[in-house]
């Protein structure tokens, strides 16, 4: 654990980190982004979080079952979007023309609307808490490795 | 059930997927829905296999495009190139997918009491269907980045399914052997995809097929794909891994890993026949598989004589049958541009090679779930020390002496049928390989003689008293594995015209598989 | 900008690669393998990003764009895919390094072999 100053900042940085990964992840459609960058930016918090207090202690708040819940059900959740298609053809993008995301842009240069996309920004969102928890998983399991516990059943 | 057909082969591979992430939720809640779930959704995604193999056999090549208006629109209107991720499925790929389909599920069934006493379930179960998933995936797609996609979807999830026993030493180096060869191998088909996409901006297999040239950085695409794929089927002599990943695994793991390895021997193909086609001079590269072939046959044999570990010993033996797999199937690669030759044997022997690949999968699946009950009941894998075990083990003896006289080839067994095919065209071809596989033949029965003397036969020894028959579900595993072998023993002309005969001519047609995708644009 | 060779990616992505292969055949250590292995994918992926350029070209993003040709965007979702791909490959042997080091105390790929033969 190291020293007060450090764990201060940390906890106050954190939320920037958090909304920025969040901004990456939803406006995956129109500007670089999407649902693993986004993803990895926030992991980068967490391994922040991780240096700053040790790994025995993060352990106290990411327990691995949540963990493991998370990561299942942004995986489920992609899984089913894709699914409600099938109607038609596997990953078809029902949403276009309904209200949820539903608007066709322009073709061409311009400025980019975020409504927009279909089906496309809620399966972002759908990978990025898959990414959130699987990284976090993996970060904690290593550091936990390198001090001697083993994360069993 | 024809809207299940046509949308039948996104099922097959989104199915697993979805029931993969399911099982940890359900497993938290109660073990035995989970088991439940992971049994039904494999019977399911093996039903929809055989009648995608029926629909196959009526209607032709079958068509998906992944988020398209309807199914078979490949090219939307003022397109010329195909878009979209398209699944084609066709003979071969079909012939893969019943076997795989087969052995998951016998090995899915044998692993629920292989492992029931170990911690860590739910992981296992999320991996394997995860690694079903990156087979069929493999099988099913026409596109050139999605196969390696899923290759590396199914190699992840084989490695950490080989050092899933982090108690011993042993099974993480397999395990991290197997993942090197495999991120290795893979970075090199990455490399090959990019040097054909700069060339012609076409992903799609069938499309590219249309539109290849044989320049330098094609030709230098093709050693690549073809060096990475003899890589991950392991043979000689880049078979370095294949041992220690095999022998360590858990048993079920086993059985689908050696089908793991024929379908990245079926990529091979694909991109032999179907991509690069009647394009080039196919006479060099068909010697090249038969080289590889032959050394592999012979190498693996020599090499499983001296070994006393019985899983290392069936895995030498995988190695040297996959051999016979490349030899049936370079013959008809090295004589595909001469129609008198391919018409005489060519074909006969591309038959029997891939009616070699459904036996091998069979009957190896079968030999390595042997050895798993044996594992499961005395503890250790070392052949000195076992003796005596068929006194108490009948079932799994009896399930042992199939898979035996299968893998060495003798009459009435389904080896010998696709043996006996490989030697017959090959002699015409050149005499000498076929005396090789001869010789090697007589080899494995002399090895699997030894194997099954140690173990089962002998007078029971003292340490050994409380030996048990195996499990149910291990029983029925083995049971489903053993089946298969003794229809396809007894019917072996019905296998070879309904099921090997369309894959030969899907592979050597190359025209019905470019048809498939292009065929609505003018 | 104009005194740099065009193909001067491309060259770097094969010194990358051939270094990567000298390092994965020749050297010892297990996190040296592992080092190699990512070098390897970085020379893959920096091929890949280059492979679309277009002279003069923008970024392919439609928001606010300049003028001039866009780059091709494909190989940037195929570098994109082989990146996270990577990142699992590389937890996973990371992972198993550790295993083994705590199984055999060595890092050395001849100490810690058990299975020979």
């Amino acid at each position: 654990m190291l020293s007060k100053i450090v764990r201060t900042v940390a906890n106050q940085l954190i939320l920037f980190i958090l909304v920025f990964g969040l901004y990456v992840i939803a406006h995956g459609h129109i500007t670089p982004g999407g649902g693993f960058q986004g993803g990895a930016v926030i992991v980068s918090g967490v391994v922040m979080l991780l240096v700053a207090f040790s790994s025995h202690e993060l352990k106290k708040s990411l327990r691995e079952r949540t963990l493991s819940i998370v990561e299942s059900s942004g995986a489920i959740i992609f899984a089913v979007l894709a699914f409600a298609g099938i109607g038609t053809v596997f990953f078809y993008n029902f949403l276009v023309g309904t209200p949820i995301f539903g608007g066709v842009p322009d073709p061409g240069p311009g400025p980019g609307n975020i409504w927009t996309g279909g089906v496309i920004p809620l399966m972002n969102f759908a990978v990025g808490l898959k990414v959130i928890a699987g990284l976090s998983a993996v970060v904690l399991a290593i550091a936990l490795f390198s001090s001697g516990e083993e994360v069993e059943e | 059930m024809d809207t299940l057909i046509t949308h039948s082969s996104i099922l097959i591979i989104a199915i697993p997927l979805l029931t993969a992430f399911l099982t940890p939720l359900i497993g938290m809640a109660s073990k035995k829905a989970r088991n439940t779930l992971l049994i039904v959704s494999l019977a399911f995604v093996a039903f929809l296999v055989f009648a995608l193999a029926r629909d196959i056999s009526i209607n032709g090549i079958h068509i998906y495009t992944l988020g398209a208006a309807s199914p078979d629109l490949t090219a939307p209107k003022g397109f010329i190139v195909p878009v979209r991720i398209i699944l084609e499925v066709d003979g071969m790929s079909i012939l893969m997918g019943i076997i795989w389909s087969i052995v998951s599920l016998a090995a899915a069934i044998f692993s629920l009491s292989h492992i029931a006493s170990e911690t860590g379930q739910n992981r296992f179960y999320t991996l394997l269907l995860l690694m079903v998933t990156g087979g069929f995936g493999m099988m099913f797609t026409g596109d050139l980045f999605n196969l390696f996609v899923f290759l590396e979807i199914a190699s992840i999830s084989g490695a950490a399914l080989i050092a899933f026993r982090t108690k011993f030493a042993d099974t993480q180096e397999g395990g991290f052997k197997y993942i090197v060869v495999s991120a290795i191998a893979s970075l090199m088909v990455l490399f090959a995809i990019g040097l054909l996409y700069a060339q012609y901006n076409l992903l799609n297999i069938g499309a590219l097929a249309q539109a290849i040239q044989y320049t330098t950085p094609d030709k230098i695409a093709l050693a690549l794909l073809v060096i990475a794929f003899a890589m991950k089927l392991g043979a000689i002599p880049l078979h370095m891994w294949v041992p220690d990943s095999y022998a360590v695994a858990p048993a079920g793991i086993s059985a689908m890993l050696v089908v793991s390895s024929q379908v990245s021997m079926y990529a091979l193909f694909r991109v032999c026949f179907t991509l690069f086609g009647v394009t080039l001079n196919m006479y060099t590269v068909g010697w090249i598989v038969i080289i590889l072939g032959m050394l592999s046959m012979f190498i693996g044999v020599t090499m499983a004589i001296p070994q006393t570990d019985i899983k290392r010993l069936m895995s030498y033996h995988a190695i040297s049958q996959s051999g016979y797999m490349l030899l049936g199937v370079g013959v008809g690669l090295a004589v595909l541009g001469d129609p008198n030759a391919l018409a005489t044997y060519g074909r006969e022997a591309m038959s029997g090679g891939i009616f070699h690949i459904i036996n091998h999968a069979m009957y190896k699946g079968l030999l390595f779930l042997t050895a798993g009950a044996l594992f499961y009941r005395v503890g250790h894998r070392d052949l000195n020390r076992m003796g005596g075990l068929g006194h108490k083990m009948k079932l799994t003896s009896i399930f042992f002496i199939i898979g035996a006289l299968s893998i060495a080839g003798i009459p009435p067994f389904n080896g010998f049928a696709s043996k006996f095919m490989i030697y017959e065209s090959v002699y015409q071809f050149n005499p000498i390989l076929s005396a090789i596989a001869m010789l090697v033949s007589l080899i494995t029965l002399a090895s699997f003689v030894k194997a099954f003397q140690s173990a089962f036969t002998g007078p029971p020894l003292p340490e050994y008293k409380e030996v048990k028959e195996a499990p149910k579900s291990m029983l029925i595993g083995m049971g489903i594995l053993a089946a298969a072998i003794v229809f396809f023993s007894v019917f072996p002309g019905l296998i070879v015209h309904h099921i090997v005969d369309p894959a030969t001519n899907a592979l050597i047609n190359q025209g019905a598989y470019v048809n498939g995708i292009m065929g609505g644009t003018p | 900008m104009e005194h740099i060779p065009l193909n001067f990616p491309f060259l770097a992505a094969a010194l990358l690669v051939g270094i990567s292969f000298y390092i994965i055949i020749f050297k010892k250590n297990l996190i040296k393998l592992i080092m190699g292995i990512a070098m390897l994918a970085s020379g893959v992926n920096l091929f890949l990003v280059s492979l679309g350029y277009r002279a003069g070209g923008v970024a392919p993003i439609y928001t606010d764009v300049p003028e001039g040709p866009m780059v091709l965007s494909v190989p940037q979702a195929l570098t994109l895919t082989s990146i996270v791909i990577n990142v699992a490959v590389l937890a996973l042997m990371l992972t198993m390094v550790i295993r083994i080091y705590r199984h055999t105390g060595s890092l050395d790929s001849e100490k810690s072999r058990k299975m020979k033969g």
